[in-house]
Order: structure tokens, then C-alpha cells, then sequence
């Protein structure tokens, strides 16, 4: 029986009057890729930002539901939204290497501001991170360059390797190839299939033909509902809703 | 005329407008540094530097003590403006987008247009004559109050451009809001930071009103906090005033060196801060 890693219960978000996500219940099952597709702006990427707490940062945004990571619910009261953020790690649409930080500086960001002073430890991670994001070989002699100094791609890639330094279980990806070039994004394809074994990824795209590739399982959203979930394959060749098919097939969106 | 030609000509105007308009903004600057310059080098030399003043009806003496005065209060007001504006700007750029915030912006702004001359008359009606006498703390506290706006608004407005990708990227990482903040923001708006700095740096060394109701200016060395200090530009303004032709041009020669003073400090930050990593450097 396939471990659940993540699970939401009638997920509900909310910016301001504007509701945004609607009773959704989708369940991650543990080091599988899966996939949130839909047209823009039917509440993909407010979905994921539920599931690292990153939503209720925006003034003016709330949320109601329940997410489980491993069976405890990171909404209640007690929990510490920091504690979750190192759990469940985030990658963005655009690369966003911090300016003022080499690569090495940058990867080791997540560690060092929050007390990690060992440098050897340090470097271990920074050297793990880099060659888990299929970086390590491109920069290992320019550990010392500004971070920005790099191509999108590559960027792109330190910032995975950010993320992967804190060693969290999950990871979130939010469009992460929109800005890449199709060189850059088969890269980063090829990482995600090997992430996968040490890590549960959840990623957000508007490419079908990527979530096709790269997932295991795929839900679709629709205005903030969640219309379909299931295998990937499954869901492709034989959706079950008229929605999801007419979506697929490039009616609409 | 054709209506390309037209616009060429337009175009052409207006960029030489704008040219003449550039020059006419830098007269005034060269012409005050030709004069400085023309005026004042004579009287720039070893004793000038390194002696305090003569008596003031013969030639000889020096501005040493001005010259110590200046940098003591630069550093001083630096000490109490510089940490109260940084944390301020960072206050309100993080927690002032609210009512409370509004107004504390509002009050900030009116006092940088405070003259300082008012601030002089407060800083003495509290220190000096708290004190007993004319004193360096109490020209600190003036100069602090005249910097201290001028670097929260700065410090503010350099927080709000940093994009807020670089923010989401440090609270993904799972990094307490204060230190992502402090180690990522802030470091990420270091330049405007500094900027805003060395503005309101360049501002307080050439202070004056101020200073002649706090440290009165003297003919002695720094000898304590709560006594009277002297300074550059009170010797600019008791020499300009003074009959005699020397007493003149050493008024002159202390203006050259208050101007060699901002623009070295300026210079010399600019270089000592200048890292590799500054925003909007990328070749994506």
C-alpha cells in the first residue's frame, strides 16, 4: 500500500473577498512526481503555496481545510510555520538566486541563517546539494562567483540546490521550466525524475507535455475546483470528466 | 517639412534643451569648487593642517582643531543616527503598512524639512543648558536629529525595492522573518542603504546654525564630551566674517578642506563597499 505524504482535506483559500480555492482534497502519495495542471489562474499555484504555508504571507490572504504532512496537520495551532518550511522547500518561476551571494553563499543560505556554522559541514552540503540539482560539475570551480553571474538554466539549478541544502521531505515546484529555454528544461526534467527517490515532488505546470513526461499522477484544476485526479497515464489517455478531456485536447485554456 | 522630418527636428530640440539645461545645473557646482579651489589652496599647507589657531588679528595658526572637531562630530552623530535610522527604515518597511506606520512616515518627512537652526535652539535649551556649558555631545545630538530622517526614509525606500522574490525565496528556505529580513533584504538593498547614508553624512559635516548654539567652536582640542568643540564650518563663518586678508583665506582654505573631507569620505565608502555582488548584475 503506497504511502500518502501529503494530503489536503476541503483545502479552502481565500485573497481577500476572492476565493481562490475551492473544498480541494488531492493526496501526494510519497517519492512520486505529481503534477497540478489547469488553466491560468485556476488556483495551482495558491494550491502548492498552501502546502509550505507560504499563502497566509500575503497581506490580506487566509485559508480554511486542513493539510496533513505524515499524518499531522501543519494548520494547527501549535505548529510553527518556520518548522514546516524546512520540510516542504520551494522552488519559483523565475529563478531567484539571492544578488548579493556567491553560488557557494547561496546554496548554503538555508543552513548557515539558521545557526549552521561548521564550515566542513557546510561545504559537505553545498557539495551534496549541488551535485543532487546536477550543478556540482558546472561550478565547482566557481564556488566564489556571484550567483547571479550564472545562466537561466543554471540558475534555475542553484536554486533547486538551495532548497535541497535544508534537506526537506517534500518539494514544490512552481512552473519551474516556464522561464528555461528547452535545452535548460530537459535538464531540469531529467533532475526531477531523480529527485524523486529521495524526495516527493509536487509540480505545478501549464505544459501539458511536461506533466505528461515527468508525473506519476496529475490533477486538474478548474476555477479553483479540483475536477480530476489521478494516474498520469490514466488521466491523458482515458480522462473520466468531459472538463478535463475538453482541456487536454486544447479546447480551452 | 515632412512629419518624419518634423519629428526629427522636435527630437533634436528637445535633447539639446535638455543639454543646456544639464550644463546650467552644473555651473553653479564647478563655479563653487573653481573658487574653493582657486581661493583656498594657497593657504593649504603643513602648519595650516596640523596647528590650532593663532591669535585671529595675525597670520599663522591653523584649523587642526577644526579639522578634529569635525571628524569627532561626524563620528559621534554616525554613532547615534546611523543604527537608530537603519532599524527605523527596516521597522517601517516591515511592519508599516498600517495607520501607525502612515504617521510615522508623515512625522519623519516633516522633520527632514525641520530647519536646522530650530534643532539648534532645542538641542541647547535640553543639553546646553542642562549641562552648564556648550558641548560635543550636545552638537552630536543636534546633527543625529537632523540625520536620522534623511537615513530612515532612505533605508525604508531601499527595503521596498528589493523584489519580493527575494523574500518568498528566503521564507521558503524556512528562515525566521527577522533574520530573513536582516541577512537577505537588507543586504540585498545595502547600496541605496549606504547612499541615503553618506547623503545625510555630507549634509551634517557642513551643518552650521546648529552647531553655533551647541559646541560654540574654540581655539582647543577635543577635551571632553561636555565641553565646547570647534569645527570647519565655524571656522569657515568666524574667518569669512574677519577684516584681515589671511584670516580670509584661511576661511577659504578650511572650506577647501571641509569639501576634500565629504568627498573622500564619499569616494573612500563607495570603494571600501563596492562588492561583486550588487542587485541588477546578471547576465541571464
Amino acid at each position: 500500500m503506497e504511502k500518502f505524504k501529503v494530503w489536503t482535506e476541503k483545502l479552502n483559500a481565500w485573497f481577500g473577498e476572492n476565493h481562490a480555492l475551492r473544498d480541494v482534497s488531492i493526496n501526494v502519495k510519497e517519492n512520486d512526481v505529481t503534477a497540478i495542471i489547469g488553466p491560468s489562474g485556476c488556483g495551482k499555484s495558491t494550491f502548492i503555496r498552501c502546502l509550505n504555508r507560504m499563502h497566509e504571507l500575503v497581506p490580506g490572504a487566509r485559508s480554511t481545510g486542513r493539510v496533513f504532512l505524515d499524518a499531522s496537520d501543519i494548520y494547527a495551532k501549535s505548529v510553527d510555520p518556520v518548522t514546516i518550511r524546512r520540510r516542504v522547500g520551494m522552488v519559483f518561476q523565475k529563478p531567484n538566486p539571492f544578488p548579493t551571494m556567491s553560488v557557494y553563499d547561496n546554496v548554503a543560505a538555508g543552513l548557515k541563517l539558521n545557526g549552521l556554522r561548521n564550515r566542513e559541514k557546510l561545504d559537505r552540503a553545498v557539495k551534496r546539494s549541488l551535485e543532487l540539482a546536477f550543478l556540482w560539475d558546472e561550478v565547482k570551480l566557481d564556488l566564489d562567483k556571484p550567483g547571479t553571474s550564472l545562466s537561466g538554466g543554471q540558475q534555475q539549478r542553484l536554486c533547486i540546490a538551495r532548497a535541497l541544502a535544508v534537506e526537506p521531505e517534500v518539494i514544490l515546484m512552481d512552473e519551474p521550466c516556464s522561464a528555461l529555454d528547452p535545452v535548460a528544461t530537459a535538464k531540469i526534467e531529467e533532475l526531477i525524475a531523480s529527485l524523486k527517490t529521495q524526495y516527493t515532488v509536487v509540480i505545478v505546470t501549464h505544459n501539458m507535455q511536461q506533466a505528461a513526461r515527468v508525473s506519476d499522477n496529475t490533477a486538474f484544476l478548474y476555477l479553483g475546483q479540483l475536477i480530476e485526479y489521478g494516474a498520469t497515464t490514466q488521466l491523458f489517455e482515458n480522462p473520466k470528466e468531459e472538463l478535463t478531456e475538453r482541456y487536454i485536447t486544447g479546447k480551452f485554456g | 517639412m515632412s512629419s518624419s522630418g518634423l519629428r526629427r527636428l522636435k527630437g533634436r530640440l528637445a535633447y539639446g534643451l535638455g543639454l543646456l539645461c544639464v550644463l546650467v545645473a552644473i555651473v553653479p557646482l564647478a563655479s563653487i569648487l573653481f573658487e574653493v579651489v582657486k581661493n583656498g589652496i594657497s593657504a593649504i599647507g603643513i602648519e595650516f593642517l596640523t596647528s590650532p589657531p593663532g591669535v585671529f588679528d595675525k597670520p599663522g595658526g591653523g584649523i587642526a582643531t577644526a579639522i578634529q572637531g569635525t571628524l569627532i562630530l561626524v563620528g559621534l552623530t554616525c554613532l547615534i543616527g546611523i543604527p537608530i535610522g537603519l532599524l527605523s527604515g527596516v521597522f517601517l518597511a516591515e511592519f508599516g503598512n498600517n495607520r501607525f506606520g502612515r504617521t510615522i512616515r508623515f512625522l519623519n518627512d516633516v522633520l527632514t524639512e525641520f530647519p536646522s537652526i530650530v534643532i539648534g535652539i532645542l538641542a541647547y535649551s535640553i543639553l546646553v543648558v542642562s549641562i552648564g556649558s556648550y558641548s560635543a555631545i550636545a552638537g552630536a545630538v543636534a546633527l543625529s536629529i537632523i540625520m536620522l530622517p534623511i537615513v530612515t526614509r532612505t533605508t525604508e525606500e531601499s527595503i521596498k525595492i528589493v523584489p519580493s522574490s527575494i523574500r518568498d525565496a528566503a521564507m521558503a528556505l524556512g528562515i525566521r522573518r527577522w533574520r530573513a529580513t536582516l541577512s537577505v533584504v537588507l543586504t540585498t538593498a545595502r547600496s541605496g542603504v549606504i547612499t541615503g547614508i553618506l547623503l545625510s553624512v555630507s549634509r551634517i559635516a557642513g551643518e552650521t546654525a546648529p552647531l553655533l548654539l551647541t559646541v560654540l567652536g574654540t581655539q582647543f582640542f577635543f577635551s571632553g564630551l561636555n565641553q565646547p568643540l570647534d569645527a570647519l564650518p565655524l571656522r569657515i563663518y568666524r574667518n569669512a566674517s574677519l577684516p584681515y586678508t589671511f584670516a580670509r583665506q584661511q576661511g577659504w582654505g578650511a572650506a577647501l578642506v571641509l569639501i576634500i573631507l565629504v568627498l573622500g569620505l564619499n569616494v573612500g565608502v563607495r570603494l571600501a563597499t563596492r562588492g561583486r555582488y550588487s542587485t541588477g548584475r546578471s547576465r541571464m
